[in-house]
């Protein structure tokens, strides 16, 4: 595998959900290339398949039809063990909600994707701390998510998606549970990992938050409508439309 | 994941809910600490039989004259003619490993002292009965061969006489009359308890053979040299069964038992460890039934803690799916979900094991009844309490590693 394979590869994906008597098409035939190092993010108010699409993405589902190519593997094609590995291995999530752990600490929330490798490395907890002293928490290795504020949990998130240097970090809605303040902090952290060499895909339906990003992946009712580079935003006040 | 891991992780989740965690395991905790008091009572009422197995005198043997039928109707055991001082001396001589051997001639009587009177037990033994029961003199003297040959008047009491009779004194040296004749106590028996069969032991009076042929039983009609039941003692070294059949040998060729099947012999040889023996099977029996029915309280525990399993997998529903997301198996889930039910089993099995020993100390001292707790029984009961967990653990953590990913994580 080198490195200009893309991370990404769907050809004609189509993913159909029955509700009831009903067959509803999330996804009808989308065609999408990522490479390494990109920074993406994907566009589309609810129901316009962005969901699924990071599903697929994240490997956390696997298409009707249509391939999907996770850092060159065919998801179709896996057991759910190996479906498991790949996510383990490849992919870094950040949630809206964070999703720590309650009552453990911010180094064991990190070493949790390490706990799950085959074998488990040895310097697990070595390479926690150094992710959470990258994401500026150094000094809270021992905090519950109940001592940290809501920037401080997303940050933890972040350390622990990062922790198996994954080919991916797949960011849904990271900003969204935040206040603008706070928005604008995990943005820049975002963007100062991909200048790193992260690839980044962030999945959102605020146009203020797609910004930051250097390409632009618009949905609507299961397929691309738009796919656009641009200029990215770099710092500064997010002026958010809502307060929520 | 590895064991240690899911386990550390199991310990959190538990103490998150600590109160929760300790009502569920109390199913558990009743159920093996009930396993461990009622096999540990059983255990010790085995000891106490084995211990009255070795009160009746080790390695003994007895012999009952035989039942009689006048017109084909049996006339019960015992009536047929008695043994004699000459069937005694030939199982002396002619089996081998007779270490000691005495008759044992009972009569009810009444003893009277003074005023005061009662009727007990009197036996007529040879000077050799005390060392084939196991049963020393506490005080005095015991009856010796020249007292069976002269025929001396003189007697053992046995505690519970002492009791009715004497009240505290000293009995060696008074006089008290039995049928009228005048006996001179020589020494006291100890005490020796209850018989199997719930009898007192310690009632009786112990009288020369000669003695009790003379002035208390009577002469048989038709053996003048009556000598009751024998007891025989056989020297350890040689096998009880052996030494059983030498005796019926030579008992059936003395006393011309026709056929020479046991259904005909005119006397019966019992051997009395082998009767205990059975008893002891019944006890174990009975524990063993009672700790079946203690576990029952296992599985009712078992269910709860399925219960609460469930509960738990259906809060940690979000928790689940971010275990699935950064690459947790099925496997890895189900294996934590399996370990912390099994922790909290233990858990409640280490309570319910500190309970069980705790209540049998307390019962062995509070009603002086013999308690044993053995090593066997806590590794027995922990190890059902972990299969409890197995068992009732794998619903749920099998729920748990099913769920899908996404629905998990979208879950609220």
């Amino acid at each position: 595998m080198t490195a200009s394979e893309p991370v990404i590869r769907a050809v004609n994906l189509v993913k159909t959900y029955r509700m009831g008597d009903e067959t509803v098409n999330a996804l009808a035939g989308v065609s999408l290339t990522i490479d390494p190092g990109e920074y993406v993010a994907i566009m589309g108010p609810s129901g316009s398949g962005k969901s699924t699409m990071m599903n697929l993405i994240g490997a956390l589902d696997v298409p009707t039809t249509g391939q999907m190519f996770v850092d060159g593997r065919d998801i179709g094609t896996l057991s759910s063990d190996e479906l498991a590995e790949l996510r383990n291995g490849k992919i870094g999530f950040v949630f809206q909600q964070f999703n720590l752990l309650p009552r453990t600490t911010a180094l064991r929330q990190v070493m949790l994707p390490l706990l799950y490798a085959q074998p488990p490395p040895a310097d697990a907890e070595e390479r926690a701390r150094t992710r959470l002293q990258q994401v500026g928490l150094g000094n809270r290795l021992d905090h519950h998510p109940r001592q940290l504020s809501g920037g401080q949990q997303q940050r933890v998130a972040i350390a622990r998606a990062l922790v198996n240097n994954p080919r991916i970090l797949l960011a849904d809605e990271p900003t969204g549970a935040l206040d603008s303040k706070t928005s604008v902090e995990i943005m820049t952290l975002l963007t100062e990992l991909n200048q790193q060499g992260v690839t980044v895909i962030l999945v959102t339906h605020e146009a203020d938050i797609s910004e930051w990003a250097r390409r632009k992946v618009q949905f609507r009712d299961g397929v691309i409508i738009s796919d656009d580079r641009q200029e990215p935003r770099r710092g500064g006040l997010v002026l958010k439309d809502s307060a929520a | 994941m590895s064991l240690w891991d899911s386990l550390k992780i199991a310990v959190t989740a538990l103490r998150t809910n600590l109160l929760r965690a300790i009502l569920t395991t109390l199913g558990i905790v009743i159920g093996v600490a009930s396993v461990i008091i009622l096999v540990s009572l059983g255990n010790g009422a085995t000891s106490e039989v084995d211990k009255q197995i070795n009160s009746l005198g080790t390695n003994m043997l007895v012999v009952f004259p035989g039942s009689s039928r006048i017109g084909g109707r049996s006339v019960g055991a015992g009536s047929d003619i008695p043994l004699s001082e000459a069937d005694m001396m030939a199982v002396r001589d002619k089996v081998s490993g007779v270490t000691s051997i005495s008759g044992q001639l009972n009569e009810a009587a009444t003893v009277v002292r003074g005023n005061a009177n009662w009727n007990t037990s009197v036996g007529g033994i040879h000077a050799d009965f005390t060392t084939v029961r196991d049963w020393p003199i506490e005080a005095g003297r015991n009856l010796n061969a020249n007292d069976v040959r002269s025929a001396a008047r003189v007697a053992l009491v046995g505690q519970t006489v002492l009791k009715e009779l004497f009240q505290g004194e000293d009995p060696v040296g008074a006089t008290v009359r039995i049928k009228n004749v005048p006996f001179e106590i020589v020494g006291v028996l100890t005490r020796k308890g209850q018989s199997s069969m719930g009898r007192d032991q310690d009632d009786t009076v112990l009288i020369p053979m000669t003695t009790a042929r003379n002035r208390i039983t009577g002469k048989s009609e038709v053996q003048a040299e009556q000598v009751g039941n024998l007891y025989i003692k056989i020297d350890p070294s040689t096998s009880i069964a052996t030494a059983q059949e030498e005796i019926e040998g030579v008992l059936r060729q003395r006393r011309r038992s026709t056929g020479g099947e046991k259904a005909h012999d005119s006397f019966s040889v019992r051997n009395l460890s082998e009767m205990m023996k059975a008893r002891t099977e019944v006890l174990s029996t009975l524990s063993y039934l009672l700790a079946a029915t203690s576990a029952i309280s296992l599985i009712v525990g078992g269910i709860g803690i399925m219960n609460i399993m469930l509960v738990s997998v259906t809060e940690r529903t979000r928790e689940i799916g971010l275990r699935m997301a950064v690459g947790g198996r099925r496997s890895d889930i189900l294996q934590q979900f399996l370990v912390e039910a099994v922790t909290l089993c233990l858990l409640g099995g280490i309570i319910g094991a500190a309970i069980g020993v705790g209540a049998s100390a307390v019962i062995a001292y509070a009603a002086n009844w013999p308690v044993i707790v053995s090593p066997d029984v806590l590794a027995m009961a922990m190890a059902a309490a972990a299969l409890t967990g197995i068992i009732f653990g794998y619903f749920p953590a099998r729920r748990a590693a099913s769920l899908n990913p996404i629905d998990a994580l979208r879950s609220e």
